[in-house]
């Protein structure tokens, strides 16, 4: 057995993870933030591993 | 990106025609994801998608890692690899220490307390990523290029992640000091000049003919910081691993049936609102699919790229890179983040945490390279 089997399997996991994700969310792209924060006026809002929860 | 894994795998050994139009497939494959994620979740998350698959080429494309470079230091007093992070990061600083300064809101550092779970955490996570030699962006880019061990531990890092930030709270009630952040100039130049002290320092104990950094590195150090300040300005925050990793757990947590109503972390607004929403609005998580995709690509890309064999393995050796995949995970939370969170994107935007979590994490890492080959991942030497 060589790695093509485990990266496919890879793949396959991250292509499951945002199909299973996909099926209890909505995704609105005309409710999206502007393409940049740099200048766009709103605070950065996004999930980050340095932060405490507020 | 299944079509393309057959691509590539039917490419190590076609012929150069059938080779052009499989690597068409590839870049195809990677312009189509970003397409599709920017029509269905808006445009930044697209750019977001592009910048992790950048990672991605990057790090698999050039072979620019972290818990190697940190070995190589450790056994063989050769600073080359870690010469080039310092490199990307002191780059990284340049640009971020004004925009943070005059960004206000728009843009945050990778800023978190120190403290004693902060420091514990760092040194179980250094440890722990020589044992599986895979970080945080080095297990994504591991199991993106079909590394059974990475890919074995990936799902324990996200268990191990979730479960970290669910007890967060708790373990920084241990002691933590305030937010400590370095700003503006002097907190840039002081910076570049701790930074050409530790170079200095590893320059002083390298071993002879390890003095130089190859220039795949200082290639991939100039790429790894353009992607870095790429993710600062699209996304409003630094270069993270972790918290999507965690996500993903509580993601599948909350689908099994779990009550996380006891989380402060989980409960706290900003993440209840993510786990409502799709992952394909998530900051980290975007980028941690795009560098794992990355290094498939690259892998399938390269001739022979997937033709290597699976090693094989005690089952000790399975049985450590589960727990070690869950310490990663659970490590990296207390710590305020992984290589990439605390060290790569702490330092180069002003966190004083970024630099105990590097010495703490390069302690651990002196433990962890001589528990490798005692938990069967490796030859005994």
């Amino acid at each position: 057995m060589t790695r093509r089997v485990t990266a496919a399997i890879a793949i396959l996991m991250v292509g499951l993870l945002i199909a299973l994700d996909h099926a209890g969310t909505d995704l609105n792209p005309y409710k999206a933030p502007p393409l940049l924060a740099l200048g766009s006026g709103t605070a950065a809002s996004g999930g980050f591993c340095g932060a405490l929860p507020e | 990106m299944a079509d393309a894994a057959v691509a590539g795998a039917a490419g190590s050994g076609a012929a150069p025609g059938g080779r052009l139009a499989s690597r068409g497939l590839i870049v195809l494959a990677g312009l189509a994801a970003v397409l599709a994620v920017a029509l269905l979740a808006g445009a930044r998350y697209g750019l977001l998608l592009a910048l992790g698959l950048g990672f991605g080429l990057v790090l698999e494309g050039l072979r620019f890692g972290f818990a190697g470079p940190w070995r190589a230091m450790i056994l063989r007093r050769d600073p080359s690899g870690i010469l080039a992070q310092l490199l990307a990061i002191a780059l990284v600083s340049v640009v971020a220490f004004p925009l943070l300064a005059r960004a206000g809101g728009e843009i945050q550092g990778a800023a978190a307390p120190i403290g004693w779970a902060m420091a514990g955490g760092a040194f179980v996570f250094g440890a722990a990523m020589q044992v599986v030699l895979g970080c945080g962006s080095g297990t994504l880019v591991n199991a993106g290029s079909g590394n059974p061990v990475s890919l074995l531990a990936l799902p324990f890092f996200a268990i191990g992640s979730f479960l970290g930030a669910y007890s967060l709270v708790w373990w920084t009630g241990l002691g933590a000091l305030p937010v400590l952040t370095l700003t503006g100039g002097s907190g840039l130049a002081l910076t570049l000049v701790l930074l050409a002290a530790v170079a200095g320092l590893l320059l002083l104990l390298a071993a002879p003919g390890t003095r130089r950094v190859p220039r795949r590195l200082v290639i991939a150090a100039l790429l790894l910081a353009a992607l870095a300040v790429g993710n600062l300005v699209v996304a409003g925050q630094p270069w993270g691993v972790v918290y999507g990793l965690g996500l993903w757990g509580a993601k599948a947590a909350v689908a099994l049936g779990a009550d996380l109503s006891g989380s402060a972390f989980w409960t706290a607004p900003g993440n209840a609102a993510r786990l409502e929403a799709s992952l394909l609005t998530d900051v980290t998580s975007l980028t941690n699919i795009g560098i794992i995709c990355g290094a498939f690509l690259v892998s399938c890309w390269r001739q022979g790229g997937l033709s290597q064999p699976l090693p094989k393995l005690p089952a000790r050796a399975w049985a450590a890179t589960v727990v070690t995949g869950l310490l990663l995970g659970y490590s990296s939370r207390l710590a305020f983040g992984c290589n990439v969170g605390a060290f790569f994107s702490g330092i180069s935007t002003g966190s004083l945490h970024g630099w105990v979590w590097f010495a703490m994490a390069f302690a651990g890492s002196v433990i962890g390279v001589r528990l490798r080959p005692a938990l069967g991942l490796e030859a005994r030497t």
